[in-house]
């Protein structure tokens, strides 16, 4: 099974092939290396940017106004807030232009904890997207949902912000993607580049097909009947793991893939909530303004006479950085202990 | 804001490379289309002024002083739609160049009005802050110098689409202090992926109320161009013939050579910075239709006596549109949902 940058690598190779996808390009993106994560390796339009993400984020737009079709990658999260006021342009040229001008671009960026990345390689960003009118946010948990979103997202008529878990990066997933080899080795044999001089490879793409995951649908990943988590990204699988360890406990818990954080999948929360009367809303961004704020917040008045207990976010501590030290990044970002307790408590909360 | 041509310390000379002579190498018609388009983007902006001080408008900024160069900029483009024709980047001093390009005068007294019929923004943006598809005018924003990072975009897909289109880019020399100005340079020189764009820098030595000596140590702005190999000049824009002639030179060059130049024109800012210094006639600073209407009418292009008609049609003319323009209706206030996607009716995505 493909990992999650298999998955996406995979997924730009149709877009670029079927749905016109013109340039993938940032940092480090084109040949040798083929990024960081070695998400674009191999890819027939990508190229390597100057180390300027300004330049990256404008020359996107750019494209976009003129027809082609772009995916700019920013290397970490990190490094894309110096253009946040792009960002918030590139939400607002449609509706500044009273409609005359939309912007067909997708811009991926890494995010979050987990790869012991210490201050600037470990920001989430999803807090902020978020509050970025004009965009269409994604962030998947499994590689596949990561190669159908993605498609989806170069189909846009809007920009789309694609955030990647990079503690997830590297875990392979459990539904194949159509065409990829049943096996891990020949997939990786086929696609991955190899180490040293890669001036002559080319890799033997498979034969993939379209995979519509459309954004703003949720997906239920575990049903429950007494607690719902609604999540998304690195800290999802943590939900599903506790919620599995907790129905030991007896505790029945539903975990809510969010998928699309704007716009997001409401009904799914609603059914859900109004079915077990407990949420928790789960991410790692800093916890103040946080997105699962949002929905709490939402929930709280729209569906305060189906609820059980207080709605409870757990996210990020709000501190200046994740440190490097091990333990210092674990006191930062929700681990799996902090979940199953979290998830705990708002089971066994009595009114 | 008043200006003290005293206390300010004057720009260092420049030498253009076409001096201004007494001949005038253009032929009657051009000179006279120029001078009108000079006259009506002058009648225009004042009319926007004055909606703006009796009370029919919120703010006003635009580009009177910059005629000169601003209409043979406009003579220039070739307008259209998509990367087959030039883009436009501009920023919001640049509605002598749309006059210039034909476009109609009712829509920026709409615009400064606010209304709903405001063509380029729908009454959701500031005077100044044109948007047309149709040619390629990409829409304008307050945050100067923007522009200059997205310039690299359109100009890449014309560069593959192959032809002569360019893009061009627009802003102050303020605004080249912003890493934007950089951004551009570096993308557009790329070596062996340089970039057909016409990069230009309107420099009226004045950021708001600093003056440029205070704030730039570089001499010409146009030399910051000469450390990335593209071609670079630094022009007269109060002169437009000197500016039509200049321009033309570095049109060709980009169209031809589908590579970057960057484009210094001195101007004057003859209306302060916007409404916001108060928007009085600045009376220091050369003002280029008078100074070119003596040289027309000296050589009998056009007698001062029918430049001086030609300005009371416009000035009259555009207050009728004004007139017509205060009768019209504002946006509805539900209208706030609509175009925040493409292709999505608009709704308040939290009424449930």
């Amino acid at each position: 099974m493909a990992n999650m940058a298999q998955a996406i690598r995979m997924a730009l190779h149709y877009a670029e092939e079927n749905l016109g996808v013109t340039d993938i390009f940032g940092e480090d993106v084109g040949p040798p290396l083929g990024g960081v994560f070695t998400c674009t390796q191999g890819l027939k339009t990508a190229w390597n940017a100057p180390l300027d993400e300004r330049g990256i984020i404008g020359t996107a737009m750019g494209l976009a106004m003129a027809g082609s079709r772009p995916v700019a990658e920013i290397q970490f999260c990190d490094y894309v807030y110096n253009t946040i006021d792009l960002l918030k342009l590139a939400g607002n040229t449609l509706w500044s232009s009273n409609g005359q001008w939309n912007l067909p671009m997708v811009v991926m960026t890494p995010v979050g904890s987990g790869i012991r990345g210490s201050i600037y390689h470990s920001h989430s960003f999803d807090a902020t997207m978020t509050h970025i009118p004009g965009w269409k946010t994604v962030m998947p948990s499994t590689p596949l949902d990561a190669y159908g979103l993605l498609l989806s997202a170069c189909k846009e008529q809007n920009p789309v912000m694609f955030l990647i878990p990079k503690a997830l990066m590297r875990v392979r997933g459990e539904e194949l993607i159509a065409g990829e080899p049943g096996d891990d080795k020949q997939l990786s044999k086929m696609i991955d580049a190899p180490l040293g001089d890669r001036s002559k490879w080319k890799p033997q793409w498979p034969e993939l097909s379209d995979l519509a995951i459309p954004l703003g649908k949720a997906k239920t990943v575990r049903e429950g009947s007494q607690l719902t988590v609604v999540s998304y990204g690195r800290t999802l699988p943590l939900a599903k793991k506790a919620a599995d360890t907790l129905a030991g406990e007896g505790i029945d818990a539903e975990v809510i893939d969010l998928r699309t954080l704007w716009p997001y999948d409401w009904e799914a929360i609603v059914a859900s909530v109004k079915k077990t009367g407990r949420v928790l809303f789960l991410n790692e961004d800093t916890e103040v303004t946080n997105f699962g704020e949002h929905l709490a917040r939402r929930v709280t008045e729209k569906l305060f006479y189906h609820l059980m207990a207080p709605p409870k976010v757990l996210a990020g501590k709000f501190v200046p950085g994740i440190g490097l030290a091990d333990t210092l990044e674990a006191a930062s970002v929700p681990q799996q202990g902090d979940v199953e307790k979290a998830m705990r408590e708002l089971a066994t909360m009595q009114p | 804001m008043a200006r003290d041509a005293k206390k300010l310390k004057p720009v260092k000379e420049f030498k253009p490379l076409i001096t201004k002579s007494d001949e005038l190498p253009l032929d009657p018609e051009r000179l006279r289309f120029m001078h009108e388009t000079m006259l009506k983007a002058r009648c225009l902006e004042e009319r926007l002024i004055a909606m703006y001080k009796s009370g029919h408008g919120y703010f006003w900024i635009g580009g009177p002083g910059e005629e000169a160069f601003n209409v043979p900029l406009g003579m220039l483009i070739k307008k259209g739609q998509g990367p087959a024709f030039d883009f436009c980047h501009f920023h919001y001093r640049q509605s002598a160049t749309l006059l210039a390009m034909g476009e109609q005068p009712l829509g920026a007294i709409r615009q400064m009005k606010n209304t709903a019929t405001d063509p380029y923004s729908g009454g959701r943006n500031f005077a100044g802050h044109f948007s047309k598809k149709e040619w390629n005018i990409v829409p304008v924003t307050s945050p100067i110098e923007v522009q200059y990072s997205m310039v690299a975009g359109t100009a890449l897909a014309q560069k593959r689409l192959g032809g002569d289109a360019i893009s061009i880019v627009t802003g102050g020399d303020a605004g080249t202090a912003e890493g934007d100005f950089a951004t551009c340079l570096v993308w557009t020189s790329r070596p062996g992926e340089e970039l057909p764009v016409l990069i230009i820098v309107t420099n009226n030595t004045w950021g708001i109320s600093t003056p440029y000596d205070q704030v730039q140590g570089v001499e010409r702005i146009s030399d910051r161009g000469v450390a990335f190999g593209m071609r670079t000049k630094t022009i007269d824009g109060n002169d437009p013939i000197s500016a039509y002639l200049e321009l033309k030179e570095a049109f060709e060059y980009v169209r031809t050579e589908r590579k970057p130049y960057l484009v210094e024109a001195r101007v004057s800012r003859l209306y302060g910075h916007s409404s916001a210094s108060g928007a009085n006639y600045n009376t220091v600073e050369a003002d280029c239709i008078t100074a070119f209407e003596e040289r027309l009418d000296k050589h009998g292009v056009r007698s001062k006596e029918e430049s001086k008609k030609l300005r009371e049609k416009y000035t009259e003319e555009y207050a009728e549109l004004a007139r017509q323009a205060k009768e019209e209706p504002f946006p509805d206030g539900n209208t706030i949902w609509n175009h925040v996607f493409a292709g999505e009716p608009g709704k308040d995505p939290l009424a449930d």
